[in-house]
């Protein structure tokens, strides 16, 4: 009885309160974040402002009038949402392929896969860059597309093929038996079963591509230059302007924090999918 | 038509033989039942029938068209699953109407089959429901209403009551075997469950390790078992196998006589084998007796009809029926 009475207050006291804190400490640096947004580059360095200071919203007009967010704000859409239909499109017949059709390589190949994640991105930057410099693609929508989607494509495929593998090979024979070509199984059968992970692993890979800086910031200048480059760009010779840079960064994160939240559910079934039958 | 002919089909996994070469023919309009032990290759058999698996060599042959290079759906088959394996997300109507849906049948012939397989299916109160709100056997005769509307040239059946609790399996067992004399479609069953084979089959064809060991009708297995597996597999209570000085008396390495072919008496005057009684199991219709004390058979079983008074370590005397024993040599092949 005693064992009981203690874990109840564990768990009616104890594990909300733990839960809290560790919210915080996550939620702490975007608060930070927008906190700072408020403050004008000159008061973000005083520690006499640290908490008190007189918001402003310059930072945020500064933002949209000289540094054309709206157009880098823009670009992060076209190329987020284009990627992960890219990744998508080839991921979903890759990972069907390989979870009703495996093969005794089909392990190697994921695991070849997810080691293409293992190497360092630095190693192929300047192949990468140069061969977009050479094929005129450098700075375009289309480099940048290609590279999120190539980039994102082994998580893309491992969680679908995770979810592929729930689905009972049974109903895929018997859409075979039914008269249904291959396309038709994607599309009548495996996409309508597997329509939630779909939706979780398109949802993340969005967000991978979104929050993508690396490829994004060396390989644009202007045209396809993403978010992910407006942050990098207001980083000065003479010094950090933290106010600008906050407000930049919050607007950054601001659209994909709010997708997040609104599919909040689908995000907890993708990253915990599997842990349980 | 539903002719359907393996012409030395063999089927290799890597480099595991599953299916030795093998040949069958099965009639038009036939009820054929793949039965054996677990692993043996009859699902495997099947599914190569379907489709569903290539034959590593030979031909599938039916209705005269060699189909080994065609898909599943093109066959003109139809299968049923263990696992019923319907479209979760589609309601029962849909399920049932999906194979002729992609068969771009018209809208008014889909609902007409559809309703004609639901009626005979007792499923008409069903069909607006998803399959994750029906019972076992309800999703079974979906399952089976999704293969009638294709009007296949062959019913392939997959262990489909094997998920089905007793009860349930001996009305679904009854319902496919009308199902066939009504339809007349060829059909082919598989399942381990031996009284599930000789119950609805025209032909048995018993597989051990990818052989084919017999086929025949039930009642020649019965009679007339080719070798040793085929003589335990099929009957029950299985039949007694005998070795030693008694088999050696009706020269053989092995004799089998079934338990409902042994006479059982408390008289000694009546008995050509002595034994004793270790547990009697009294079903009312009959009584299950296991004897010791039989030399190369322990325990024997006897079948005796009715209610017979005999308990643990009571002494009896059995006689078989000279004409039943079944003898076979020293391969456990019929003699």
């Amino acid at each position: 009885m005693a064992i009981v009475a203690q874990s109840s207050k564990w768990s009616t006291v104890g594990r909300p309160i733990l839960a809290w804190v560790v919210a915080l400490l996550f939620f702490f640096p975007i608060f930070w974040l927008v906190f700072t947004s408020f403050k004008t580059d000159a008061d973000a360095v005083k520690p006499e402002f640290l908490f008190f200071f007189t918001p402003t919203l310059d930072n945020y007009l500064n933002m949209t009038e000289n540094y054309d967010y709206w157009r880098f704000a823009t670009n992060s859409v076209i190329t987020s949402v284009l990627a992960t239909a890219v990744a998508l499109f080839v991921g979903i017949p890759a990972a069907y392929a390989m979870a009703f059709n495996p093969t005794r390589r089909t392990k190697d190949v994921l695991m070849w896969m997810l080691s293409t994640k293992m190497l360092p991105a630095a190693a192929v930057l300047y192949p990468m860059t140069f061969l977009a410099k050479s094929l005129g693609i450098f700075d375009t929508h289309f480099v940048v597309i290609m590279v999120l989607a190539l980039i994102n494509l082994p998580i893309v495929i491992w969680m679908l093929f995770t979810y592929f593998k729930e689905i009972p090979k049974d109903i895929i024979e018997a859409g075979q038996m039914d008269g249904v070509s291959t396309w038709g199984e994607i599309k009548e059968i495996l996409i309508p079963l597997a329509w939630g992970g779909i939706a979780s692993t398109a949802l993340l890979c969005f967000i991978f591509c979104w929050n993508e800086a690396y490829w994004t910031v060396r390989l644009t200048t202007t045209e396809a230059a993403t978010l992910s480059k407006l942050i990098e760009g207001n980083r000065a010779p003479e010094g950090l302007f933290f106010g600008r840079l906050s407000a930049v960064s919050a607007a950054a994160v601001g659209p994909i924090v709010v997708l997040g939240w609104f599919c909040q559910k689908q995000l907890v079934q993708g990253l915990t999918f599997g842990a349980v039958k | 038509m539903g002719e359907i002919i393996l012409k030395d089909v063999v089927k290799r996994f890597d480099t595991v033989e599953v299916i030795p070469p093998l040949n069958l023919h099965i009639e038009d309009g036939e009820f054929a039942v793949f039965v054996g032990p677990s692993g043996c290759g009859k699902s495997t058999l099947l599914r190569l029938i379907a489709g569903l698996e290539d034959c590593t060599e030979g031909h599938v042959i039916i209705d005269g068209n060699d189909v080994t290079e065609i898909s599943p759906s093109k066959r003109g088959l139809a299968m049923v699953f263990q696992s019923y394996a319907l479209y979760p997300h589609m309601t029962v109507r849909k399920n049932i109407a999906f194979p002729m849906r992609m068969a771009g049948l018209s809208d008014e012939e889909q609902n007409e089959r559809v309703m004609a397989a639901a009626k005979s299916l007792n499923l008409l109160d069903y069909l607006d429901r998803k399959p994750g709100q029906l019972s076992g056997g309800q999703r079974q005769r979906v399952a089976i209403g999704r293969a009638i509307v294709r009007e296949p040239s062959a019913f392939l059946f997959d262990e489909p009551l094997s998920n089905l609790d007793a009860a349930l399996r001996v009305g679904m067992r009854l319902e496919i075997s009308e199902m066939h004399k009504r339809l007349g479609t060829t059909m082919i069953y598989v399942t381990h469950d031996q009284v599930e084979a000789m119950t609805m089959a025209d032909k048995i064809v018993v597989l051990q390790a990818g052989h084919i060991e017999q086929v025949g009708s039930p009642l020649e297995l019965y009679r007339s078992p080719q070798n040793l597996f085929v003589a335990g597999f099929i009957g029950s209570p299985k039949m007694n196998l005998i070795k030693g000085p008694l088999a050696a008396t009706h020269g053989a390495k092995t004799i089998g006589i079934r338990p409902e072919h042994i006479s059982v008496s408390t008289n000694p005057q009546d008995g050509a084998w002595q034994g004793t009684v270790g547990v009697a199991e009294h079903l009312g219709s009959d009584t299950f007796i296991h004897i010791h004390g039989i030399e190369g058979c322990d325990p024997l079983t006897v079948r005796a009809a009715g209610d017979v008074e005999v308990s643990h370590g009571d002494t009896v005397y059995l006689t078989p029926d000279a004409a039943l024993i079944h003898k076979f040599d020293e391969a456990g092949q019929r003699i």
